[in-house]
């Protein structure tokens, strides 16, 4: 233990290890499932977990940007549901191209992102309180627009958006897949990506080195809230509806799989795949309880006990 | 000078102390005896494992075996309510108050006095209480002051009155004088002084030769982890004790080597910013080292930070080459071709989670760039020049900055700031907590520059670092310019007297 090259050792092993410590818990929280029940193992019922977890996931990307920046966005679910509703309102038979409705969607989104960018930036309002405000306020701008009540009479081409599929791979996971690797190269590779870190990591430090730390934060949120309008266009292709009171609390499951995958709420670190390792262990968790009939009641129960886990055990191996 | 108190009882016991972090033996059978009524300093190069040693006393660490005694008992300090309830008290060289409550609340924190009236607090007995006991210390503060109202040297005397009112008979003090003004200094010795008179036995960690010389009756060195000695003051001189804290004998701190001036490089006229500095003018040439000395508070640093757009001054120009530029924020600056090594490496200066790498490219990652993308080749390419030029140790450009030393720490943030190849380079105290042999490669970065023909402007409260370094020296007192010296016609002393408020 004292041996110098035993404890670089060690730090070696826990650097390798960490990052597949979720790989290993998923695997291993797998293994354990399929023994209780052989169907968890059927190729349909894991594509069935990866589509169930694909707009959290999405959602759950968007906020590892703006908590790499060390922020919080609490209004992801509402923003979701708004673009939910405009992205419906486009999406009536002969009313607008697929793609219209589809990016009205995205633009809601960023749109959300963008007014609390601004208001986190120039207003100096800490991001907890102004995407509390845009929670509030989105949710309320969703029922104002669609008047309270879903909308329906969705043409099927929007429809397919979630229940299509290519070569047997549902659409939204696909969509998942290309959001996550976008941002995967775009925080690894890009420029603006280091500049995330390094606003999170230490603002000061970030704006001495001359980097502009309110357009960075900026565009943190708006890469936020245009994955919150893509995740409310699957949601409401999902549930042919878009439904003013959708994704109610998904922002709590995006951060939570965030989180657990071990982005830090005090910023600077974190990445893609973690987030998304973390939301596949959030979905196989939710489907094996489903299959070994737990009530949903328990399975909240379960999911807080594991998200709390998660959280310490990493802390536990940071040390 | 002062007679160590040699017939007094020992009431703190060190043996054969050891702890080991990852990679490094922070200390390795370190023995340490501690008479009451004494100031015993603690000094060492950084690394040295002095703070190590005080974190296992304030039971801040633990240590992986050793002993430690207490008035010949042996005793276990394992959480830092442990070492209170022991009677030791450490001063945190980061202090650790909390602002929104009164100097009072500060003072009594963690001893509540009326516990047994079911928590209750009684705030007019608090106040009293405090009252009583920073009279009795000689404080002139209000006990319902709000703590964040304070200075940092008033903040510091109510963590010291916070340990009497805990009845330590050990204070442990962590370089308490790097960042007040030496008059306040003054006031704290006085202080010491009279804790020492009440049989308070204190600790006293310092890289200040002058001090220690001046009020630890006994000194303790150590070097890598190990124990060098513990003397009588009385009985060294400065090159004694620096030859034990380095291991060898330093007989001459940095010849400078004389460099050719160029153009002006960059004016500054009529520099202001409320409450900070006014009216401050200068000129400087390329290839000059343009000192910039003064008190801790005279304006150093703020003026430093308004050249850089960190802190923008409200009126004044400045000009860069013969053009005025406009500097609003430090995007502005580094375009300009200025840059800042700031004073505050943590808060400035570097990301910590970051690798050496990231935080080596971090002031002008788009030079690694192209279309927008890094490209890794590059970027480590450049990282690893940088390393090998600035002599960064490790030479690992993976590894995780806030692991290295504070002096590889610095090197890192200079060869950052160079990274923009600015012609103008503002250097904020660039040896502060850095240890003998970071500071001499330090010196020898600086004249390199200056020898590449760009302009440094260096604010130190080191004088011997600032008159071996500088072509002139620029004297700030309370705000405003107050003299400008030739070093090699200028003393300390002489500085001093040009700094010091009338």
């Amino acid at each position: 233990m004292e041996n110098p090259a035993t404890v670089s050792l060690m730090h070696r092993y826990r650097r390798i290890a960490g990052p597949y410590m979720l790989v290993i818990a998923l695997v291993a929280i797998g293994a354990i499932l399929a023994v209780l029940n052989p169907r968890f193992l059927a190729p349909a019922n894991l594509v069935n977990v990866i589509r169930q977890i694909s707009i959290n996931g999405i959602l759950a990307i968007g906020v590892t940007y703006v908590l790499l920046t060390g922020g919080v966005d609490l209004s992801l679910g509402s923003v979701a549901a708004l673009a939910g509703v405009f992205a419906a309102s486009l999406a009536h038979p002969g009313a607008a191209p697929l793609a219209a409705a589809v990016l009205a969607g995205i633009f809601a989104g960023s749109g959300c992102g963008l007014v609390n960018g601004i208001v986190v930036t120039r207003g100096r309002v800490p991001s907890f309180i102004a995407t509390l405000g845009m929670m509030t306020a989105a949710r309320g701008l969703a029922l104002v627009v669609s008047q309270g009540r879903p909308v329906t009479g969705l043409s099927p081409g929007f429809a397919q958006i979630a229940a299509g599929d290519c070569l047997g791979i549902p659409y939204p996971v696909l969509i998942l897949v290309a959001v996550a690797a976008l941002s995967h190269v775009f925080l690894r590779h890009v420029w603006a990506g280091r500049y995330i870190y390094a606003v999170g990591g230490n603002e000061n430090a970030a704006r001495a080195s001359g980097i502009d730390v309110d357009r960075v934060k900026l565009l943190a949120y708006v890469a936020c809230g245009a994955a919150a309008g893509l995740g409310g266009v699957v949601l409401a292709s999902r549930i042919t509806a878009g439904q003013p009171n959708a994704a109610f609390g998904y922002e709590l499951d995006a951060i939570a799989a965030a989180v657990i995958g071990g982005t830090s709420l005090s910023g600077g670190v974190g990445t893609v795949s973690g987030t998304l390792l973390g939301a596949l262990l959030i979905g196989e968790i939710n489907n094996g309880l489903d299959l070994l009939n737990v009530s949903s009641y328990y399975q909240q129960i379960a999911k807080g006990l594991i998200i709390v886990g998660a959280v310490c055990a990493q802390q536990r191996a940071r040390k | 000078m002062t007679p160590g108190p040699t017939e007094s009882p020992v009431v703190l016991e060190v043996r054969n102390l050891s702890k080991a972090f990852p990679g490094v033996q922070a200390l390795d059978n370190v023995g340490l005896d501690v008479r009451s009524g004494e100031i015993h300093a603690v000094t060492g190069e950084n690394g040295a494992g002095k703070s190590t040693l005080m974190r296992i006393l304030a039971g801040l660490e633990k240590p992986d075996s050793g002993e430690i005694r207490l008035k010949g008992q042996p005793c276990r300090l394992r959480s830092a309510h442990d070492a209170m309830a022991a009677g030791i008290a450490m001063i945190h060289q980061e202090l650790m108050p909390f602002p929104n409550m009164s100097v009072a609340e500060n003072i009594l924190m963690g001893r509540d006095p009326n516990a047994r009236a079911l928590g209750w607090v009684n705030r007019r007995k608090q106040l009293d209480d405090a009252a009583r006991l920073l009279g009795l210390l000689g404080m002139e503060l209000s006990p319902a002051a709000p703590m964040r109202s304070l200075s940092v040297s008033e903040m510091q005397m109510v963590e010291i009155a916070r340990a009497v009112a805990s009845r330590a008979q050990i204070i442990i003090m962590d370089e308490p004088t790097s960042a007040i003004s030496s008059r306040e200094a003054d006031a704290l010795f006085a202080l010491m002084r009279d804790l020492q008179k009440r049989g308070v036995a204190l600790i006293y960690i310092s890289h200040k030769l002058e001090e220690i010389f001046r009020m630890a009756g006994r000194v303790t060195v150590l070097r890598d982890g190990r124990l060098i000695c513990t003397e009588e003051t009385a009985r060294l001189d400065r090159p004694a004790l620096i030859a034990r804290m380095v291991g060898r004998e330093m007989d001459s701190l940095w010849v400078k080597t004389p460099v050719s001036h160029g153009g002006e490089a960059m004016a500054v006229r009529g520099l202001t910013r409320a409450g900070k500095f006014r009216d401050v003018n200068f000129t400087a040439r390329r290839g000059e080292i343009l000192g910039l000395a003064g008190l801790m508070g005279a304006g150093r640093t703020d003026v430093l930070n308004a050249i850089y757009g960190l802190a923008p001054a409200d009126s004044g120009e400045i000009s860069v080459f013969g053009r005025k530029v406009r500097v609003e924020r430090p995007r502005d600056a580094i375009r300009c071709g200025i840059g800042l090594v700031s004073e505050d490496r943590k808060g400035f200066g570097l990301v910590p989670g970051m690798s050496v790498k990231a935080n080596l490219t971090l002031s002008n990652l788009r030079r690694c760039c192209r279309a927008g993308f890094i490209r890794p080749q590059m970027e480590g390419r450049l990282a690893d020049e940088r390393i090998r030029a600035f002599g960064i140790r490790p030479a690992d450009r993976n590894q995780v900055v806030n692991l290295l030393s504070g002096g590889n720490q610095q090197k890192v943030v200079i060869a950052k700031a160079l990274f923009t190849d600015p012609k103008i380079l503002l250097l904020d105290e660039p040896t502060r907590g850095i240890d003998i042999a970071a500071k001499m490669e330090v010196y020898a970065i600086i004249s390199r520059l200056a020898a590449e023909g760009r302009t440094i402007i260096l604010a130190s409260s080191e004088l011997p670092e600032i008159l071996a370094l500088s072509d002139r020296i620029l004297v700030m007192r309370e705000g405003v310019l107050a003299a400008e010296l030739d070093p090699r016609k200028s003393s300390q002393e002489e500085i001093l007297r040009c700094a010091m408020p009338n």
